[in-house]
């Protein structure tokens, strides 16, 4: 295999720098993506649950659409084509004046598509509770809208830090997906040097090394908050 | 808004329809190659021989620890460069593929192998079976039985995963669509009509499996 | 046939089994039994080498367990085991069932398996069951197919684990009946139970544990009218009352 290694380059100007943007601007698509995801999809796994027939649709639809689209697809939609089928004055906005419009429009369709799974893993992590616990909350003259608040979201979530922070670990990896509307994240980066440097091991490297070590990182801030809301007794609490 | 032209999506269908063929033999070839590395994954993570375990289980969590773009260029670049010559993009893209959705299906396989009693695995032991022989006539049948709805499942995601080998260019079915739109300025109506086809396809294939899964747990 | 000597075996920190001697001769029945956790299912799971053991030597047909060069397949074909959930594979027909391990580790052909098959299920009374599925059969049915899967191999020796256990009352006789039968046809049997009646009618000792220790070995009839130790009165007295 002919290739010339030189790890130097992740250290040399300016790549060092690209490397350490591309990070930044990874994050910040992935944090403020998921803080969209996270209040959509809790309110819309909420719905679902309901008993009011047209919140549960709503849910229902939203989930199906944003599910069966390629997140790829919903960027391209988001960044070329919702622009145009919007009134024109917005249009001209959006497409003009809106600051980091490739940032923005990251975080958009990157939150909205995650909502949508956030929803799902809500929505079961409430089922699973049993409709025991539900019927004797009413028993006590509770309301509906009473039960959900003070019994059954505050279990759920507890049931749903593993697959929650699978999601999060997720909108990491798919915030990959930026470069193709041209944020220039971490794997953007990494591609950039290759194209530069042709040193493509290493700066691939350096990527899968920093993805890894997020990875790892949230795994265990995971295992901590678990610990730390067990509910004692509960199945899977250990406790 | 305005002209919503379907022409340009009826006079370029055949180009498309090549395109979708390339999708979909990419998401056949993986998935199959797919299941049958992350069986012997999910093997080697179960077994108690330590080092084996350990390595199936390190290739799992990094693999899933990635983004398939990632994967994509690092099979891309790397692929030709360990054969010495410049191979099709799609052989590199398939290998990335199949890897990665290896650890997927692993992980699955290996729910579904635990889900089977022990007892199922020691009755065929206590009639003198062999590890190969328990796993094979009496485990994995279970085990796959009870696993198809998930593996199919996760072939409706990487259906949709293929989507990415825009990122080199390779021509499937979004990346051909795309070719027309900058081509024809005709940006809305070819992305809306991807939109709109994986949606269906995705849909039904989604309910297929529901349907299918309702009709085993008879 | 079988012989216990010494044998310990721990789960991690836990023994559950301390310093148990005992044997099985050809052609006896013996039954085990004891309050729970005493270990009598973990000291037959020890004879077909399904459980470990850290000390100690047990044997079958004077082949060590212990021994690095058994053949752990081999010496299981000779034992047959029945297990308290009857572990039938439900993705195979019953006749399925029967012939799995014939013709895959005894190597015997198809035709030759499925003839077997059918004498046995003729005998366990279930020959028009042949072709349905465990899950289409009552718990005592599968209990009597599972009987005949483990008569399929032609053991030396047949292991019960709490075989009516988990049965309706109203099937617990079907199952006996059919061990009955194969005590008075000569098989040698180890059985771990709660059915006293059984013990009386067939058993020729009796093994009492409690706590991993092998408490009581005798005679069936010695056992029943006057037992050493008075873990072994006691727990008597408990059960004989209803």
């Amino acid at each position: 295999m002919n290739y010339n290694w030189n790890w130097s380059i992740l250290v040399t100007e300016p790549y060092l720098g690209w490397l350490i943007a591309g990070l930044g601007w990874t994050i910040a698509v992935s944090i403020l993506a998921w803080i969209l995801a996270f209040s959509l999809g809790s309110l819309l796994g909420i719905m679902r649950t309901t008993s009011v027939p047209l919140l549960r649709g709503i849910g229902t639809v939203y989930v199906e659409i944003f599910r069966n689209i390629p997140l790829l697809v919903q960027f391209f939609l988001w960044y070329f084509v919702f622009p145009e089928v919007v009134p024109h004055d917005w249009g001209m906005w959006l497409k003009r004046e809106m600051p980091m419009p490739e940032f923005t429009t990251a975080i958009i369709a990157l939150g909205l598509y995650t909502a949508s799974r956030v929803c799902e893993q809500v929505r079961s992590g409430i089922e699973s509770i049993g409709v025991g616990q539900v019927s004797a909350a009413r028993a006590l003259g509770l309301t509906e809208w009473q039960a959900m608040r003070y019994i059954l979201v505050p279990v759920a979530y507890r049931r749903i830090i593993p697959p929650l922070t699978s999601e999060f670990l997720t909108i990491f990896k798919n915030s990959s997906l930026a470069l193709t509307i041209g944020v220039i994240e971490l794997t953007a980066v990494t591609r950039q040097i290759e194209e530069y440097t042709f040193q493509g091991f290493e700066a691939f490297t350096a990527a899968t090394v920093i993805y890894s070590l997020i990875t790892f990182m949230v795994m265990g801030i995971m295992r901590y908050i678990e610990k730390r809301s067990r509910v004692h007794g509960m199945l899977g609490s250990g406790g | 808004m305005g002209d919503f032209d379907f022409a340009v999506i009826i006079d370029n269908m055949p180009f498309l329809l090549k395109g979708m063929q390339t999708t979909l033999l990419l998401t056949a070839l993986a998935m199959v190659g797919g299941i049958v590395l992350g069986t012997l994954l999910a093997l080697a993570r179960i077994s108690s021989v330590k080092p084996l375990s350990f390595v199936a289980a390190s290739y799992i969590n990094f693999f899933r620890s990635l983004p398939l773009i990632l994967v994509i260029f690092w099979f891309y670049f790397l692929v030709p460069l360990v054969l010495g010559r410049p191979v099709g993009g799609f052989y590199s893209v398939l290998v990335a593929f199949t890897l990665f959705e290896a650890a997927y299906y692993a992980e699955i396989i290996r729910a579904g192998i635990t889900s089977v009693r022990a007892g199922q695995f020691q009755a065929a032991r206590a009639l003198g079976l062999s590890y190969g022989q328990s796993m094979r006539f009496v485990v994995l049948p279970q085990a796959f039985r009870a696993m198809i709805p998930v593996l199919l499942t996760q072939g409706i995601i990487l259906f949709q995963d293929t989507s990415l080998v825009y990122v080199v260019g390779l021509k499937d079915f979004l990346v051909s669509a795309e070719l027309i739109a900058n081509r024809d300025q005709r940006l809305i109506e070819m992305f809306t009509f991807v939109a709109i086809v994986y949606l269906i396809i995705s849909y039904s294939a989604s309910q297929g499996v529901r349907m299918l899964q309702r009709r085993m747990q008879r | 046939m079988i012989t216990f000597e010494n044998v310990n075996k721990y789960y991690g920190d836990f023994q559950v089994l301390k310093d148990c001697s005992t044997h099985v001769n050809a052609k006896e029945v013996v039954v085990v039994c004891g309050p729970s956790g005493s270990g009598k299912s973990t000291l037959i799971k020890c004879v077909n080498g399904l459980e470990p053991f850290q000390s100690g030597k047990i044997t079958v047909n004077n082949v060590s367990l212990g021994d690095k060069n058994t053949d752990q397949n081999k010496l299981r074909a000779r034992i047959g085991m029945v297990f308290q959930n009857f572990e039938l594979f439900p993705h195979l027909s019953v006749v399925q069932n029967i012939c799995l391990a014939q013709e895959k580790v005894l190597n015997r052909s198809p035709s030759e398996s499925v003839e077997r098959a059918h004498a046995l299920l003729e005998r366990v009374g279930l020959l028009n069951q042949a072709e349905k599925f465990p899950s289409q059969l009552s718990g005592g049915q599968q209990q009597r197919v599972a009987i005949a899967r483990g008569l399929a191999m032609d053991p030396v020796v047949m292991l019960f684990d709490e075989p009516t256990s988990a049965l309706d009352p109203e099937m617990i006789n079907e199952v006996l009946d059919v061990m009955v039968q194969l005590a008075n046809d000569g098989m040698t049997m180890m059985v771990v139970t709660h059915e006293m009646g059984f013990a009386k009618r067939v058993a020729d000792r009796v093994i009492f544990m409690d706590e991993g220790h092998i408490v009581e070995d005798e005679k069936t009839d010695v056992f029943f009218s006057n037992p050493g130790s008075d873990r072994a009165k006691d727990f008597l007295s408990k059960i004989l009352n209803h």
